[in-house]
């Protein structure tokens, strides 16, 4: 129905650079607002935290079966939320799928403040916060140790590489768009920029070696993003507890990680499109491609639910099916409910080309998508330890004004990494997008030298020319 | 556990579990609680709670799950399929089952619960980091977490000269759980180490099982064959190491809870014999 192109081919170099450049400069008033907005959800957040680390964990409504709760669940919600990045920013770099270009900088940041901001949640849901590092292996002369065997442990070493992979690979992915940031800019922009770009000049050996170096982090980010949320998911699965135990985990896991990051990455392209003015380069296409996307791994999500739902089912593990009855029948059950309507209805927007095109909509559908997956953590978190083997045990526990006013504050802290990020960095990688301009201007002229050349073979009527096989 | 001694026991320490962890016990402490003869006074519950130094939290905390008691007497009144709903509830003591493949020790991220060569489930409370991943991996939820600091709500003055000096007062952020009474255990080994003889069965017991009215907990050397413990089991045909006890003679009363976990643990406990009405 819609024919158009993922970019137009005759933007000139220029225009890119000078819009790309005028996206960083002089914030709106809005923007100052959202500033302070997550300056001020920040700060609920700390004050919760200064209640919690001065009283203890009593104040956030933890007890005795529900010894984890929120705090966990945002952790893997934000952990899931990374995960799109690399995807959009490794996997597509790979099968070259250069529709990727224009939308991967802003995605590739997500995943980086992302991290961040589930970084802190498994920090303050120690009891001892100020011995955290405990769980790392320092050397310790009374010869102690982490214990190996532990999730935890797993979890500490596995994020603490993702982030800073991701890290590097969003900064070395920077480098030649730093570089064209430093040559426009003033003050202490320059100054930044001047020491960012690492004396980038654009020359051939430095262009092979940052080809050589891009790939390579890319295939290396690759692997590491699929164990990190397996890990994250190993905190579930290694244990013996109903709903927790599921072999289907880590691929679950992966699959709902992508899941939310791809609609965090439409929620923040049409957000970016709108207040920057980014129509031309954050194109209708490259939405549709996205949303597609996004679709095929809402529907792989879906299917992976249906799995641990008749695996449980049919399995008649007397602790496991009484759970599934309970999350679907019990105090839990619209939180159930609106996680499976959100996680596996509402997607099904995204299959109509109409909606697709529609910002305002996809806008409103990739939040509601999120909430479906805020709240499967949520699920996969607490039914269990709410109705775990011991019926002496069972509980419902609502978490309490100081649980909920972190994972608030959570919003506020990426928020604002995002909000600073978007106007110190070019949020559209500018080099990336030339290419794309230049592989398919090219593309036209070869695809226009190859019709001519087919017309001319075809053409049996002309016998004064050569044809191939007298060539 | 240091890298040398991880490198150089690598494939014993990883079969250690399966084997039953360490080879060479010297003790292995057990219990065996007769539900027939509990009558569910709670008398354990408060000699625990004056043993072991357990916080009185308060009935709003109590209220919110947030309680302390190491030891707690559950009861069951719900058993209409029983046919006796007119004789009340049941009483099911329930503390840490010293289980000998527990399954709180792997999950730790800091080896702060481990399993010592007296076949005890210890938890290191200047070790713990309180991410209390070990009581959502166990499956009574007989572990408890200082989810507030207690010293001074708990025990105010004088209260506070009731404290046992023998072990610590929890801070915040500590997970604790039943220990056995390891100080008695401590004291008691230590005294038979200087006298230069063994451990005598009966010797010293834990605190729930000294204040019981009715004798329904026995403690003791599950190794030592003539223990009191040690024959009740073997009365009462329950093997270590099994997920299933054989249940065909209505005579043999033993059962471990949750034994089909493949957790090993150390209670046993005797079912309670109701008539038919």
């Amino acid at each position: 129905m819609y024919n158009e192109k993922d970019i137009n081919e005759q933007i000139a170099w220029a225009k890119i650079n000078a819009d790309v450049l005028r996206s960083m400069e002089n914030p709106r008033k809005s923007y100052w607002v959202a500033i302070v907005i997550c300056i001020l959800m920040i700060a609920c957040a700390v004050f919760a935290e200064y209640i919690q680390y001065t009283v203890g964990m009593g104040p956030s409504n933890l007890n005795n079966p529900h010894m984890w709760d929120m705090y966990i669940a945002t952790f893997v919600f934000w952990i899931g939320m990374s995960h799109s990045g690399t995807l959009l920013s490794a996997i597509l770099h790979l099968i070259h799928a250069d529709w990727r270009k224009p939308i991967y900088r802003f995605a590739e940041a997500m995943t980086t403040f992302s991290l961040m901001t589930a970084g802190i949640f498994p920090i303050i849901h120690l009891g001892r916060v100020w011995n955290m590092y405990w769980v790392l292996p320092y050397v310790s002369d009374r010869g102690l140790w982490p214990n190996f065997r532990s999730p935890l442990v797993w979890d500490a070493f596995a994020i603490s590489t993702y982030l800073s992979a991701s890290m590097l690979f969003l900064f070395i992915g920077m480098i030649p768009d730093l570089a064209i940031c430093r040559d426009n800019a003033r003050g202490w922009r320059k100054k930044l920029y001047t020491v960012l770009s690492l004396g980038w000049s654009g020359n051939d050996r430095q262009w092979r070696n940052f080809r050589k170096i891009y790939l390579l982090m890319a295939c290396f980010l690759i692997p590491l993003a699929v164990s990190v949320h397996s890990i994250v998911s190993a905190d579930f699965a290694m244990s013996i507890m109903p709903g927790w135990h599921v072999t289907t985990f880590p691929p679950y896991f992966v699959a709902g990680a992508l899941y939310s990051g791809c609609a965090a990455i439409i929620t923040l392209f049409v957000l970016l499109r709108y207040f920057f003015r980014f129509e031309e380069y954050m194109t209708l296409p490259i939405m549709e491609k996205t949303a597609k996307l996004t679709f095929a791994i809402a529907m792989v999500w879906t299917y992976l639910n249906l799995i641990e739902f008749s695996s449980v089912w049919y399995g008649h593990d007397i602790y496991n099916k009484e759970l599934l009855i309970d999350k679907a029948t019990g105090a839990y059950a619209w939180v159930f409910w609106t996680m499976l309507f959100c996680g596996s209805v509402v997607p099904f927007a995204l299959a109509f080309q109409k909606l697709r095109r529609h910002m305002p909509t996809m806008f409103v559908v990739s939040l509601l998508l999120n909430v479906g997956m805020f709240f499967e953590r949520w699920m996969i978190v607490a039914p269990t330890l709410s109705m775990s083997h011991s019926p002496h045990q069972w509980d419902v526990m609502w978490g309490s004004i100081v649980e909920w006013a972190i994972v608030f504050g959570s919003l506020g802290w990426f928020g604002l990494l995002f909000l600073i990020f978007v106007k110190v960095f070019p949020s559209v990688s500018m080099y990336e997008v030339k290419e794309m301009v230049f592989h398919r201007q090219r593309h036209l002229v070869n695809e226009d030298a190859a019709t001519k050349f087919h017309r001319r073979s075809d053409d049996k009527t002309t016998t004064g020319e050569p044809g191939l096989e007298g060539a | 556990m240091s890298l040398d001694n991880l490198l150089s026991n690598w494939s014993q320490y990883r079969k250690g579990h399966e084997e039953g962890g360490f080879h060479d016990y010297e003790h292995r402490w057990g219990m065996a609680i007769d539900l027939d003869i509990c009558t569910g006074c709670n008398a354990c519950s408060t000699a625990c709670y004056a043993e072991n130094n357990l916080a009185v939290v308060g009935p709003e905390r109590f209220e919110k799950g947030q309680a302390m008691h190491w030891l707690r007497v559950e009861r069951y009144w719900d058993q209409s399929e029983l046919d006796h709903p007119e004789q009340g509830a049941s009483f099911l003591p329930m503390m840490c089952q010293q289980c000998n493949a527990a399954t709180c020790e792997p999950v730790c991220p800091v080896a702060a619960t481990y399993h010592t060569p007296d076949g005890l489930n210890a938890q290191i409370y200047n070790r713990c980091i309180g991410s209390r991943y070990c009581s959502n991996n166990c499956p009574f939820r007989v572990r408890y977490f200082n989810f507030y600091s207690y010293y001074e709500s708990s025990w105010p003055e004088p209260l506070n000269m009731q404290l046992n000096p023998d072990i610590t007062v929890r801070d915040k952020g500590v997970m604790e759980k039943c220990t056995y009474c390891v100080q008695r255990i401590r004291s008691a080994k230590n005294k038979a180490k200087m006298e230069d003889r063994k451990l005598e069965d009966g010797e010293f017991t834990t605190a729930c099982a000294q204040a019981c009215p009715t004798n329904a907990i026995v403690f003791g050397d599950w190794q030592d064959e003539n223990s009191q413990v040690a024959k009740l089991w073997k009365k009462h045909e329950v093997t270590r190491a099994v997920t299933k006890q054989n249940k065909d003679n209505p005579e043999k009363r033993g059962y471990r809870i949750f034994e089909e976990l493949n957790i090993d643990p150390s209670v046993m406990y005797l079912e309670r014999v109701r008539e038919k009405v």
